[in-house]
Formats: structure tokens, sequence, C-alpha cells
């Protein structure tokens, strides 16, 4: 099942279920009070939650041995970025109206907001080099090492959300807590560094 | 004579759902009944509230829906999410009640439900309700002045602060827990000895008419309108006179953010965002936030030479 190339039409359309729920919601619910700020929480959960998704396709892959589940790594990847350009341009419309001095002084000045504009540049050039061709290009090695900038991107969200919520702060720590773990794994199974040619003692 | 046949019937015929659902429910919330009816209240049903004055006092913007006022609530005992309270506070029996006054005053006093709704004539206070949170509402709250109230105990010289206690049961309130709510319960608030005897600061026992839904802090609440909203706390059981000034519940969550006094005031950010804006629920755009939540004329005597920055 796996392998079928159906299986990747059936994932994006399930990545796009909680965008379209989320626009139906604001559209037929009567007197929803703050349709902005639930349109921007939502999407900044969806944000973190498939951050977390895409980081852990790499630990499922290992233990669960299914190779296959990478294929769909750079997809989950890519709608993080979607999320989070929605939660962004939320913000950054609905919000600051355009005015992009105002958004410059909030990014500046509170420093949730440095953390989530920081976890979303982060992912620009991500975005951007997700293509096979990018791969190519960079070769994989500097590829692999540039969007190891998901760890931040990941980290700066939780952080974010951390430094948002008023005092119920059970989310925001969970969502940190399977950070932790899916970095954690990431640790403990790193490649162990090549071993130093044995050099013949002299005499 | 022609009847219309059900397949007549187009869809814009259809009585749109927002205007169904405030019909409906406000025919269900009416019952025409003497004040003893409230000992006997089930739920669903609410008592209107006759013969309310007018206040100078009022504002005359327009009012935030009722579906808003009574859906969009921070009552963390019923939960931390706004539509939680509404939810979760259905059951939350307000029937029979108890409200004491105590501490430095001459005649302390216990009343149950029908004396606390004769303590001074209703009146009707459409004040504009401010959130630490930058977000803004205009209710038509009924209550009186706390004054009459306090005027009845005769608060002794040594009274400087009034101290106020929420009900707190966790049966009633079973997520009425400080790991998930992040603040303590109890929930306390306090007031300078002036600000409580201030003609804007009352005592609410409805809002649109009719008793207040739990989810707004039935049976009574207080309502300071030149506050975050947060100081003006909710289902009250306890009104205590003290001579220092009294623990406030999120001043002891998070000194740093929330000071005791807690005056709206657009120069004075929280520390982690803006208070300069606030969001009207219902407008597309932010608004500024004015100072004293546009009470300034008639609070801001109270505060001259205080450092408002420093005592935040």
């Amino acid at each position: 099942m796996l392998k079928s190339r159906w299986t990747k039409v059936v994932l994006f359309v399930a990545c796009l279920i909680p965008g379209a729920l989320l626009a139906w919601t604001v559209y037929s619910t009567p007197f929803l009070a703050n349709p902005i700020e639930y349109i921007t929480h939502t999407t900044g959960d969806w944000t973190i939650r498939f951050l977390l998704i895409t980081l852990s396709i790499t630990p499922l892959r290992v233990i669960f041995q299914q190779p296959q589940l990478a294929r769909f790594r750079r997809m989950l990847g890519l709608f993080a970025f979607f999320y989070g350009s929605l939660h962004f341009m939320t913000w950054f419309v609905l919000d600051k109206w355009f005015d992009l001095h105002e958004m410059w002084k909030d990014v500046l000045k509170r420093p949730f907001i440095t953390a989530g504009f920081t976890g979303l540049v982060l992912m620009l050039p991500l975005a951007i080099t997700s293509t096979d061709r990018w791969v190519r290009r960079m070769g994989y090695k500097r590829w692999q090492k540039l969007h190891r900038a998901i760890y931040f991107s990941a980290a700066a969200g939780v952080i974010h959300y951390y430094w948002l919520v008023k005092s119920d702060i059970r989310l925001p720590v969970l969502y940190g807590v399977i950070l932790l773990v899916l970095l954690g794994w990431r640790y403990f199974h790193r490649a162990p560094k090549p071993a130093r040619a044995r050099q013949p003692v002299a005499g | 004579m022609i009847i219309r046949k059900l397949s007549d019937l187009r869809y814009s015929d259809v009585t749109p759902k927002n205007v169904y659902l405030t019909h409906s429910l406000n025919r269900r919330r009416f019952l025409t009944a003497g004040a003893a009816a409230f000992a006997g209240l089930a739920w669903g049903d609410t008592q209107k509230l006759n013969a309310t004055i007018k206040s100078p006092y009022s504002t005359t913007e327009p009012l935030t829906p009722i579906q808003i006022v009574t859906g969009y609530n921070n009552y963390y005992e019923f939960g931390t999410d706004k539509a939680d309270p509404a939810k979760n506070a259905q059951g939350f029996k307000t029937s029979p009640w108890t409200l004491s006054i105590e501490g430095e005053v001459a005649k302390p006093k216990t009343l149950d439900l029908d004396q606390i709704m004769k303590i001074a004539p209703l009146e009707e206070r459409i004040y504009r309700h401010r959130c630490v949170e930058a977000w803004s509402i205009v209710v038509p709250w009924i209550g009186f002045p706390l004054n009459a109230l306090l005027k009845q105990v005769e608060p002794t010289s040594k009274a400087k602060f009034v101290a106020f206690q929420s009900y707190h049961n966790t049966k009633q309130e079973p997520l009425a827990t400080s790991w998930r709510a992040g603040i303590d319960f109890p929930y306390v608030e306090g007031l300078r000895m002036d600000e409580a005897m201030h003609p804007l600061t009352i005592l609410t026992v409805g809002v649109y008419g009719e008793v207040l839904p739990n989810q707004n802090g039935a049976p009574i609440r207080l309502t300071v309108p030149w506050k975050y909203g947060f100081k003006s706390i909710k289902s009250l059981v306890k009104i205590k006179l003290v001579d220092k000034q009294p623990p406030a519940t999120w001043n002891m969550a998070n000194a740093h953010e929330y000071g005791f006094y807690s005056n709206v005031n657009p120069q004075v950010d929280h520390p982690r965002w803006s208070q300069a804006r606030e969001r009207r629920l219902g407008d597309l755009r932010m608004r500024p936030t004015l100072m004293f939540n546009g009470y300034e004329k008639e609070v801001a005597s109270m505060y001259t030479g205080m450092d408002l920055r420093k005592y935040y």
C-alpha cells in the first residue's frame, strides 16, 4: 500500500482537510466570536503538527523498517510550510493590515513573535530547495545539512506557542515533549564518526 | 384560495439560522415569574429582570451580540477554551447561594439569592469590557453599585481594601485544577476601598435583560469596567473588607504580567504583547485602546500622582 502512487494522492487530500475544515467552520458558524483569532490559532496548531509529523517520518521509517515512508516526507514538510504561511498571512493581513512597519515592530519587540517569525523564515529555504533538482544541485550532503534547519524551525514554533499562551501551557509543553523525543531519537541514532585509520607503531 | 404546498417553498423562505437561534433562545429563556422563582430555577430557564433603571454611565456604543457575550468566555473553572464555559457550566447549580460580607465591617451579613436581588434597585449598565488579551465587547449588564451594599455593612476605619472570593467546588467544577488552568483556585480578587466605592463599580446579577447565565459568572459577579476583565471576578461567595492589599489570582500566577491595579492603559504594554490596540469582537480591524477603557473622566482622579507603569 505504501508503494502505490495513489497513497500520495490520498495523503495530499488528507493534509488539506484541516484547512478545509477551518474554512467551513468560519463560514458556517453563526456568531463565531473571534474568527481572526480562531484562524490564526488553528493554522498555527497545524503548522506545528505537520512539522512534528514530518520529523516523525525518519524514526518511523527506521523503527518499522518501512523505507517507503520516506516518499511522503517532502509533502508533509511542505504542508507545514503551507499552514505556516497561512498562519503568518492571517496575522500580517488581518491583524497588521499589510503594514510592514507595524509587522517589524512586533517581530523585533515581542519575543514570541520573534520566535514565530524565525521559525517561518527558517522554513522558507527548505521549501524552495525541496525539489529533486535542488538536491542534485546542492549535492545530498549539503542539502541534508541545510534541511536540518527544520529542527530549529520546530523548536522556534514550540517556543512561540509556549510564550504566547496566558497560563494553560499543556499543549505547548506536549508539543515540546514530542519534539524532544523526535530529536532525542535522532541524537541516539546518529551516524557514528568514521574510525581513524590505524597507524602502525614505529620501531 | 391557494395554499402553498411544501414543494412551493424555496430555500430563500427558510429562516436564517442565526435569526432562528436568537428567537428560539430568547423564547426558551423567557419566564415571567416572581423573585421567588429563583429558588427553583432549572437549567435552561432564566428569568427576565424587570424594571431596571437606565444609567447615565451606560455607553451608547453598539452592543455585542448576546451569542458572543454568552459564548466567548474566560472562566477557567469550566475549561480554558473560550467556548468551554458555555458548554461545561450548564449543570452548575447556582441555587441555593450564599454571599457573605465580612471583615472590617460593623454589620457583617450573609445573603441568599432573594436578599441579593433586593440590596438596591437594579440598573442597566451598558459597559465596555476589555480583556487583557486585547479583545473587547460592549455588554448590557444589570446590577447595582457595590457601594450600596458596602454602605449597608458599615465599613470600619480599618477597611482599606475589599477582597473578593469566587465559588470553588471540585465536584461542581471538575476542571478547576491549577495544572490545567495555570492559575490557583478559588479565584480571588481585590480592589482599593475608593475603587470599590466608586459608582462605576457594580455587583452584576444580570445581562441582556435576564439573570446571568452560568458562563458569565452566575448568580452574582463584580464588574469594574476601567480595569482588565480578569478583575471582574465571577460567582461571588465572599466579600471581605481588609486593611492590607489582598491577593489577586492573576497577580499570584504571574506578578510580572498582571498587577493588582490592572487599569486599562494603552501606554503600558503587557510584557508579551501590546495593549495599545484591541479587537472589538464583531469588528474586522483593531481599534486604539482608550485610557481606563474610556472611563478616564470618571476614574482618573483616583490615580493622580500614581506611577501607572509601576503600579500596573
